[in-house]
């Protein structure tokens, strides 16, 4: 039995095709379809139901530390309010999921981690919970996220919230009624709002008035990810893909070596990586996804693709996908082999068009 | 006498002496949404029924398209994969992908006509 958000009948109200996604059943388009959702995400705002996701939070003295234990990120220069994206590891060095931090306190964090992990997830901080830190799960809490350029107009319009003043990778809250942060998934400017359940229908019905607003499924919430070059978990990273493997080392911060997973990951910083995770853009025609082989001229097979699409922006198929790092520089020649045939392809640099993010103050 | 059938797969497959021309319908186009990508076979290979004789990709998903008849493929419809949006045309003028030269027809009997395909679809919505 699937499960729902709260906004689950809103989305079968407007006609929404929908389909399973890490155990819920989750808008994947609506009446616009994918294509024109994607593009009007890039020229408006579209409005995403991510409620699916989890929100926990640590708070208690040393919930620093533990998080410095937990990823390999350093949290002094965290400011309060200020939000950051890292992972969670595993003994091996593998990425146990990946998520965004932010600290709301001294001794106080709030974490946004994904659908598919949020089991595991909490078992594992539960595991490595130290004395004096509470532990909270904000399972009655929905999430819905407003990306595009009118989004910061959209919320003043709709809200008479002016987060002009609110930078990119921070929070804005009131009352703890109203969670507003500003980050996305889309390269684009936008703002994550977190809403108890029972306030989650009215404030969706309410942004969704808006005339620059539509409502945007999950099929388009992939392909502007992928646009952006990041990674879908389960997908470009996993359990057995380390952060300097997957191209994230910059979320490790030079002043922690205490993470769990370092004996394994710091190596690599110093002696190089043998695989790296890479953009790859289809130079012939064709549409490569998810699990087409990567070969070299000589048509060895030395990869395959974690991720792929169409790219409605750029109308060529891209994609990721780990290769032996002696072909992961950029513009290096390749083939995707789809269905039996080999399509030319190259490495190309990620992001593969350059993000719209309001520039950190 | 030439006619229209169609299969449960929505493909719509269009006969005319030996010669069968086979594409989707509306209906598959509908449901695949933008369409970004068509692939197709060389002339010259003998397919049997439920043979992979193109595929039909869009921004969601690829789409194979099987041949409801066996033959020969004699003819595929390069210009439609550069131009996609002939695909929404009638399969009898330029929306069709592959003409086949029929070497056994028996297959086609137990496919639908007009009528039925109309009903199956109000069937299945």
């Amino acid at each position: 039995m699937s499960r729902h958000t709260a906004l689950h009948a809103a989305h079968v109200a407007l006609s929404a095709k929908m389909g399973a996604f890490a155990g819920y059943d989750m808008p994947l388009y609506y009446g616009l379809g994918v294509k024109q959702e994607h593009e009007w995400v890039r020229e408006n705002a579209g409005l995403f139901d991510v409620s699916h996701m989890g929100q926990v939070s640590l708070t208690g003295k040393g919930a620093q530390d533990l998080l410095e234990r937990l990823t390999p990120s350093s949290y002094d220069k965290l400011g309060v309010k200020r939000t950051k994206y890292t992972v969670l590891m595993n003994e091996e060095g593998g990425i146990i999921d990946d998520l965004m931090v932010t600290r709301t306190g001294d001794d106080e964090f709030h974490l946004v981690i994904n659908a598919g992990c949020k089991d595991k997830d909490i078992a594992w901080i539960k595991e490595n919970l130290t004395d004096g830190i509470e532990f909270k799960h904000f399972d009655d809490w929905a999430l819905m996220a407003l990306q595009g350029p009118k989004a910061e107009g959209i919320i003043k319009d709709v809200l008479g919230i002016d987060l002009s003043d609110t930078p990119y990778m921070s929070l804005w809250y009131k009352d703890y009624t109203m969670f507003i942060s500003r980050v996305g998934y889309t390269g684009e400017d936008g703002f994550e709002i977190s809403v108890q359940n029972d306030d989650a229908v009215d404030l969706w019905n309410k942004l969704l008035s808006h005339d620059a607003v539509e409502p945007i499924g999950l099929a388009a919430r992939d392909s502007l990810r992928l646009e952006m070059g990041y990674c879908l978990y389960g997908h470009d990273i996993d359990s057995k893909t380390t952060p300097i493997e997957a191209g994230i080392g910059w979320v490790m911060g030079k002043a922690n070596t205490g993470f769990i997973g370092a004996d394994k990951v710091l190596p690599q910083k110093e002696s190089g990586v043998t695989k790296k995770r890479v953009g790859i853009k289809l130079t012939g025609k064709g549409i490569a996804r998810e699990g087409a082989e990567i070969r070299n001229l000589e048509d060895e097979v030395i990869g395959v693709l974690s991720s792929g699409g169409f790219s409605p922006s750029l109308s060529v198929s891209i994609g990721q996908g780990y290769v032996p790092t002696e072909y992961a520089d950029a513009g290096q020649s390749l083939f995707v082999n789809v269905r039996g045939r080999n399509i030319e392809a190259e490495v190309a640099k990620m992001p593969f068009m350059p993000p719209k993010t309001k520039a950190m103050k | 006498m030439a006619e229209f059938k169609y299969t449960k797969d929505h493909e719509c497959v269009y006969v005319e002496g030996d010669i069968a021309s086979v594409g989707i319908t509306q209906h598959a186009q509908d449901a695949l949404g933008d369409l970004v990508f068509i692939e197709l076979p060389d002339t010259g290979k003998s397919v049997a029924v439920g043979d992979e004789v193109a595929v039909v990709e869009s921004v969601k998903t690829a789409a194979e398209v099987y041949t409801p008849v066996a033959g020969e493929i004699v003819e595929v419809n390069t210009p439609i994969s550069d131009e996609l949006e002939l695909i929404s045309s009638p399969i009898n003028e330029n929306g069709w992908l592959v003409k086949l030269k029929i070497s056994d027809a028996s297959a086609l009997d137990a496919l639908m006509d007009s009528a039925a395909y109309d009903a199956y679809l109000k069937k299945i919505d």
